[in-house]
């Protein structure tokens, strides 16, 4: 009923290697992943367990066949690609052809943006581990979307949601908001289209990639709602929405608002507070035309007939969402859910009055100010490599390099964690999730985790000849509150398993 | 409407205060503006990489989800 659910990220990042442009980017994110791991972990390496995964479920109801999924659709099999699960309870993987951070299951937006930010930090250890191997080779990671040369990669979010909600009434509800959201969650972009570019900016890297409405695709015919449905939680009471639409935000505002709102959004849905019909008229054509309009002016025309600027739909949302928490809470709401209505006001605000006046916290906004900045000073067109340039080395992780760390320097970017705080998250996993059950058993005893995923830990035990299976079914189970004083108490794995499973 | 309900309560005041601004210090506002994008804009001049077009054109990414 508020911002707070199970929620996290998963961002794939672009690779490159300095002065090799044919590189391989499998081999080269697989050294990324594995430098890291070797240089961070004590004992063996858990394996992924696949058990629980189903790629090809449909949240409408049908499994697709694997004859006719695309391959890159296979995202069960376990095909020797490099794979760590960090002592935070995150996912380090190579996921086709770049580096991933899963980020551990987390309750609530800000700590979304936490360990969000500790992946970017984690990417740049790794990357410095990679150098240090036979050969140097100096690989250099982008939190982006795409190339410009016809190719994107994604940045997913994913929310529990209750099975219930009949998926009609996510479709119908979600897409303008989605069709709208990049209005604050845009991560800006030099180029117009997919292949071959046309000269410009947009608001979003992603927009332009998407072709269809609903699918389960997430490589080919991107769908603005995506389908998979693989909730790695009792599938009988949950759901997990997988968005695949998002760009990958450096700003923290940007992320906060966008996991923010949009779990605001989805506990409306949940609760059939909705009844207002925003449903847009051509949503993927309206999706690019707003992207295509930094000004904002561009009106979507509503199925009812009306027309909005994509501020003013969101204010739509807005605006529910205020009455929901209002009617449900009062002054009792918790702080994050207020906050996240405040910024979300203030922002939406702003950018219908002077999309400019969020250049310190939007992050398409900070890059578009310092693109104009560059046209105006040096007479550049959009066509010119310079800007190019600006758009991807904003995105170079590297504190050195990247663009939007040297804003942040500056004090030209709103921060709203603290470097410790994002350190420390880059070990520490979450205490009110599963994720600190996975973290911390992976953290005192890695001799003894054979493999692990979301929904399992399997320890390998002397003296017992098969693995021992510890499922994790439940996102809010496994918490500091439930195991916390478990973990302290036992000394060893069979410690644990014996406590854990009544002796035996 | 959104729109239409909000414009009411931006009323007056906001906008009475920006037409009493003297032209000057308007003027002078947007000059400390511009030369506070410069200074950004000499430090990044200093960090971005050096050639642009060989940069951008070797930026070749493998398609992901």
């Amino acid at each position: 009923m508020s911002v707070r659910r199970v929620m996290g990220t998963e961002v794939e990042y672009g690779i490159s290697v300095a002065g090799q442009p044919q590189a391989n980017p499998m081999v080269a994110s697989s050294q990324v992943v594995n430098a890291y791991a070797s240089s961070t972990l004590k004992a063996r390496r858990a394996r992924w367990d696949f058990e629980e995964e189903s790629p090809l479920r449909d949240a409408r109801g049908f499994d697709m066949s694997r004859q006719v999924a695309d391959p890159s659709q296979l995202t069960d099999e376990d095909l020797g690609l490099a794979n760590v699960i960090l002592t935070n309870g995150a996912r380090l993987y190579v996921d086709h052809a770049h580096p991933e951070f899963s980020c551990p299951e987390v309750t609530n937006p800000l700590d979304a943006v936490r360990w969000d930010k500790a992946g970017e930090q984690v990417m740049l250890d790794a990357s410095r581990a990679a150098a240090r191997l036979p050969g140097n080779p100096q690989i250099h990671l982008y939190k982006n979307n795409t190339d410009n040369k016809g190719v994107s990669y994604g940045a997913h979010e994913n929310y529990l949601m209750r099975r219930s909600t009949a998926f009609a009434d996510i479709v119908k509800h979600l897409t303008p908001f989605f069709v709208s959201r990049q209005v604050f969650a845009g991560a800006g972009r030099v180029g117009i289209g997919q292949e071959r570019p046309k000269h410009g900016f947009q608001i979003s890297q992603r927009a332009d990639f998407f072709e269809v409405e609903v699918g389960l695709e997430t490589t080919l015919k991107r769908p603005i709602i995506n389908t998979r449905d693989e909730p790695h939680a009792d599938p009988e009471k949950y759901r997990r929405l997988h968005v695949i639409l998002g760009d990958a935000n450096l700003a923290e505002v940007s992320t906060y608002l966008k996991v923010g709102s949009t779990s605001l959004v989805l506990a409306m849905i949940e609760d059939g507070y909705i009844t207002r019909d925003l449903s847009v008229d051509g949503p993927v054509s309206s999706l690019r035309a707003v992207s295509h309009d930094p000004t904002l002016k561009t009106l979507i025309t509503l199925k009812d007939g009306r027309k909005l600027t994509a501020v003013q739909l969101q204010m739509e949302y807005l605006d529910l969402a205020k009455k929901f928490v209002e009617e449900r809470y009062g002054s009792d709401a918790d702080y994050q859910t207020k906050d996240v209505l405040e910024r979300w006001e203030s922002v939406l605000d702003r950018l219908e009055r002077d999309p400019m006046e969020c250049a310190k916290e939007l992050d398409w906004v900070a890059k578009y100010k310092l693109l104009l900045g560059y046209r105006d000073r040096d007479g550049l067109e959009w066509d010119d490599p310079k800007l190019h340039l600006i758009d991807l080395q904003y995105a170079d992780i590297r504190p050195e390099k990247g663009l939007y760390h040297r804003l942040v320097r500056a004090g030209r970017i709103e921060r709203l964690l603290t470097d410790d705080l994002v350190e420390k998250a880059m070990h520490e996993p979450p205490t009110d999730t599963r994720a600190y059950f996975r973290g911390r058993c992976l953290e005192k005893y890695s001799e003894n985790v054979a493999a692990a995923s979301w929904d399992s830990v399997i320890f390998d035990l002397p003296g017992r000849e098969s693995l021992q299976r510890v499922p994790t079914i439940d996102p809010l189970r496994g918490t500091k509150k439930h195991v916390g004083g478990l973990l302290d108490a036992s000394d060893t794995a069979q410690d644990l398993f014996e406590r854990l499973t009544g002796g035996s | 409407m959104a729109q239409e309900q909000k414009q009411p309560k931006k009323s007056s005041e906001t906008e009475e205060a920006v037409e009493t601004a003297p032209e000057t210090d308007v003027n002078e506002r947007k000059e400390a503006l511009d030369s506070d994008v410069d200074d950004i804009l000499d430090e990044i001049d200093d960090v971005l990489e050096t050639n642009a077009e060989d940069f951008v054109k070797s930026f070749i990414q493998k398609g992901g989800q």
